[in-house]
């Protein structure tokens, strides 16, 4: 379990939004946290052209990438179809209000 | 616990559109069993054409393949009719002896080819055109017989004539009417079409009834014989004179029927267990042929199947297109006019066209296009949305002529188009990629079209045309919504104006309360909706709803244009286009000191400087700030620029202080979100070098005063700003500029520029509210500077604690034990 690295407090990132995590070894991860405060976390790169997906809209399990409106499913980072792509997720937790992420 | 049972009796494009439906809405709710009379999956009926011209193959028209029913646990019985439903068991009875029982039945059992009562109709060789068999059948007869006689000059008729033509067969078409397609066309364009149809080798024989057919030795029919004696050869008949609703099922198990399965609005018949859709239906006397109107039932009734008891169907307009490749037919609504209405006629029969426009009350009804059908999707949009045309009447029969200004190579009649052809230039969609996609996917609907090939996806531009391409490659099946009846989005079926008008009158302020009240179908919407619904809160209960920033689009939430590599422009207002060494020396420090990589002057008179990362954002505009700087909003859908020319100040042909009356202007909009980005101008003098002809509000200062032009546009479509009014002084210009902005906050759908709002209510409707009724706009006025009233610069409160949080990457900084006490976070 020594891989679970802590993050940020849960209030920390809006409800439907998202915040970027920098980790040192470098590439983006976009942390999301949906209605119902459960915790996603994806590679910060859409499958289509590498738009950042922490900036998009949340809805549902979905992100919608802010340069060309893919949607991304937030528990698997596979693109809706018809679009077909996916990106890389990361294991993420929420406990005692605290949010916790294998990176 | 079992599942309630759904049995559809009826494997065709209705049943099974209902049935997926209902899917959409609630999957899972029925245990679902299908009847299909043919051996074949659910296919595209209306492209059966195209197969019997050799245009496509029966694989393609396939809508759903045998693994879409198997996905979606539906068992499926095909090859199978059912003889009898017993409805005290609640059963279907299939013709193999198998039964089915359910807890609700759905009727789709379609339509049958009317097959004249004349001897020798039950001859081989003679058939009727409806399915995959009739089809195969006329495919082999073109291969091994010679001549062939159509029955009927409708649609079908003309179609299947083409096709065996095309297969090498000789055709005669026999036509009982005056002239071909009389339920479609009027007496002109029937000839002309007749002409082009003859030119490709078909023979017609109008006004001739048909006694009999002839057998031949073979056993097989031979001949035609007509009433007045006369006898022609015919290898093939193909029965094409009609079709009769197929009820008889139904009728037997003593549902009430007459000419069709009687159903109410919801598509219910007498017995409220069982429902009907499709061309076995009668609803308040009609019983629909096309697949438009069908798919619209279907809706009701999976609606109503799902249990939600919403939506109702009230019957359809419709419109056909003929798919003869090659032949432009469009026809829709009252086309023949009669006692109170009139006609504008354009008849150009050497260049093969004819358009006749058939309005009554000064809206228009029906219209027929021959030869140049470009504009059907747009009279038929103005036909459904009853729009009052009398202000455009004078150039209503050139057509929209709006379609495909740039970006598509002038382009505006999609038929002419090559498949080459680029359609969409943002997302370089060509014809033909469109065409296989509606062809091979199933797509009916725009949406389908755009979430499929990227086609009008992005600016949009292309939208019409793209509606033009589906409208010619399905033909009637295309109906669009009336415009203020489009859902805003997937996640509902209300439309903008409905949205808007419940969040006034029910006095609405969160986005929750929206999708509550009308009953979102998503928990919590989409990119679609969420922005909308945001701007409709904000702009209709200012100071009361709040904004929510995970309802914006990232540029209007870190104030900033995101770029296609994820970093930000930063753009500071110039009001009027008007700087000062100072401020050109703070955002040259800026620009060093945060190693901006791009400065470029902008279109609207200021400085954007590119490729800001957004960490660095809140830090820029605190060095903006501090030289007296403000945001721009350069990224919202809001007040942009005020465009000006110098004006009188310098200018020795200026007639008014142009830069003080922009700046004027741009201080009074300061922070004004709108449906959609909003751009002013002023001009100093009729030669109006800020352009003020294609801005959303434009005015140009004269000796007496000023004229003040609205509805212009630069961008997506270029549109010349029309005329409002002409006033006299700087106080006059910003009321009427600010009321006519607001009533367009008021009203405009989200995402709306001023210019399509203004073709959509009309300039007459604009002028009453701000010209005529000096105390409405007053009001309007009013409300404008009341919303108003306490913006604050976007830059500055986004560095308030809870607003700059979204500015600042979180660093994980150690890898945790299970410990506890206060901790420090990044």
């Amino acid at each position: 379990m020594s891989n679970w690295k802590l993050i940020c407090k849960l209030e920390d990132i809006p409800q439907l939004g998202s915040r970027i995590v920098k980790p040192q070894s470098g590439g983006d991860i976009a942390i999301f946290r949906n209605a119902e405060d459960e915790v996603f976390a994806l590679h910060d790169k859409c499958p289509h052209k590498s738009g950042p997906l922490s900036q998009g809209i949340v809805h549902g399990k979905r992100v919608t990438c802010p340069l060309h409106g893919w949607n991304i499913g937030l528990e698997d980072g596979h693109a809706v179809a018809p679009d077909v792509g996916s990106c890389s997720t990361f294991q993420v937790k929420v406990q005692e209000g605290e949010v916790f992420l294998v990176v | 616990m079992s599942k309630p049972r759904l049995v559809l009796v009826g494997n065709g494009m209705a049943g099974v559109r209902t049935v997926e439906e209902l899917l959409k809405i609630k999957p899972d709710h029925y245990d679902i069993t299908i009847f299909g009379g043919e051996p074949h999956p659910n296919y595209n009926r209306i492209l059966l054409s195209p197969v019997l011209a050799g245009e496509m193959t029966i694989q393609e028209i396939v809508l759903n393949e045998l693994d879409w029913y198997r996905e979606k646990g539906i068992t499926l019985h095909t090859g199978r009719n059912i003889s009898k439903i017993d409805r005290v068991k609640r059963k279907v009875i299939a013709d193999d002896g198998s039964e089915a029982y359910y807890d609700r039945l759905l009727i789709a059992t379609g339509s049958n080819p009317f097959i004249l009562p004349i001897p020798g109709n039950d001859l081989p060789g003679v058939i009727g055109y409806r399915d995959i068999k009739d089809t195969d059948e006329m495919i082999e007869a073109a291969r091994l017989h010679r001549h062939a006689v159509v029955i009927g000059g409708g649609l079908l008729g003309l179609e299947a004539a083409n096709g065996l033509k095309l297969r090498g067969m000789d055709v005669t078409v026999v036509h009982l009417g005056p002239w071909l397609l009389e339920r479609q066309l009027d007496e002109v364009a029937g000839r002309m079409l007749q002409k082009s149809l003859e030119d490709k080798g078909l023979k017609f024989l109008l006004q001739k009834q048909t006694e009999m057919l002839v057998q031949g030795e073979s056993g097989r029919v031979a001949a035609v014989r007509f009433k007045d004696g006369m006898q022609i050869p015919a290898d093939l008949v193909v029965m094409a004179a009609g079709i009769r609703p197929n009820y008889a099922l139904a009728e037997a198990s003593g549902i009430y029927c007459n000419r069709g399965i009687v159903v109410n609005d919801t598509m219910q018949t007498y017995d409220p267990k069982i429902y009907a859709v499709g061309e076995c239906v009668s609803h308040r006397g009609i019983a629909y042929g096309l697949v438009a109107p069908l798919f619209e039932q279907a809706k009701v009734a999976a609606n109503h199947l799902a249990g939600y008891g919403i939506g109702r169907y009230t019957g359809s307009v419709t419109s056909t297109k003929l798919k003869v490749t090659g032949i432009d037919l469009f026809s829709a609504g009252d086309y023949m006019g009669g006692k109170d209405a009139e006609e504008i006629i354009l008849n150009d029969p050497s260049g093969g066209v004819y358009k006749k426009l058939v309005i009554k009350d000064n809206r228009l009804v029906g219209g027929v296009m021959y030869g140049d059908t470009a504009d059907g999707p747009w009279y038929f949009q103005l036909l459904k949305d009853g729009r009052d045309i009398h202000d455009i009447r004078d150039q209503l029969i050139f057509g929209q002529s709006l379609v495909g200004d740039v970006g598509h190579a002038g382009n505006s009649k999609a038929a002419l188009m090559a498949d080459s052809a680029e359609v969409c230039g943002c997302n370089g969609v060509s014809k033909g990629v469109i065409v296989r996609a509606i062809k091979e996917k199933g797509l009916f609907t725009l949406d389908e079209v755009k979430k499929h090939t990227k086609a009008a996806s992005s600016c949009g531009s292309c939208a019409g045309l793209v509606e033009q391409i589906l409208a010619s490659t399905i033909g009637g099946a295309y109906s669009p919504a009336a415009s203020d009846k489009k859902p805003v989005c997937g996640c509902t079926d209300h439309s903008h104006d409905q949205v808007r008008r419940v969040i006034r009158e029910q006095h609405l302020i969160s986005i929750p309360q929206v999708m509550s009240f009308l009953e979102w179908k998503t928990p919590n919407g989409c990119d679609k909706c969420r922005p909308a619904l945001n701007y409709y809160l904000i702009s209709t209960w200012p100071h009361e709803a709040k904004d929510d920033p995970q309802s914006r689009f990232i540029n209007e939430r870190s104030h900033a244009n995101i770029q296609k590599d994820g970093t930000y422009s930063v753009v500071p207002r110039m009001w009027g286009g008007l700087t000062t060494p100072g401020e050109l020396r703070a955002i040259a420090d800026a620009a060093e000191k945060y190693n901006v990589p791009t400065v470029k002057v902008t279109g609207g008179q200021r400085i954007d400087l590119l490729g800001v990362k957004k960490e660095d954002l809140p830090k820029m505009w605190a060095d903006l700030n501090a030289a007296g700087m403000v945001s721009g909003h350069a990224y919202g859908k809001s007040i942009r620029t005020v465009k000006t020319c110098v004006g009188a100040e310098h200018c020795r042909f200026g007639t008014q202080l142009a830069m003080d009356m922009g700046v004027k202007l741009e201080k009074m909009l300061f922070d004004m979100y709108a449906p959609h980005k909003v751009k002013l101008a002023v001009s100093g003098c009729p030669r109006n070098c800020a352009e003020a002809g294609i801005k959303d509000v434009g005015v140009i200062g004269v000796d007496s005063g000023y004229e003040i032009y609205i509805g212009g546009n630069g961008g997506i479509k270029t549109e010349v700003a029309q005329f409002l009014c002409k006033v006299k002084s700087d106080e006059e210009v910003m009321e009427y500029a600010g009321a006519f902005l607001q009533i367009y906050r008021e009203e405009g759908w989200y995402l709306e520029r001023t210019c399509h709002w203004l073709e959509r209510v009309g300039m007459d409707y604009v002028k009453g509210k701000i010209v005529e009724d000096d105390e409405g706009r007053k009001a309007l006025h009013a409300r404008l500077l009341d919303s108003l009233k306490d913006a604050r610069d976007p830059w500055a409160t986004s560095r308030e604690p809870e607003a700059i949080k979204q500015f600042i990457p979180i660093v994980p900084v150690a890898t945790v034990q299970a410990t506890a006490g206060p901790r420090v976070y990044a």
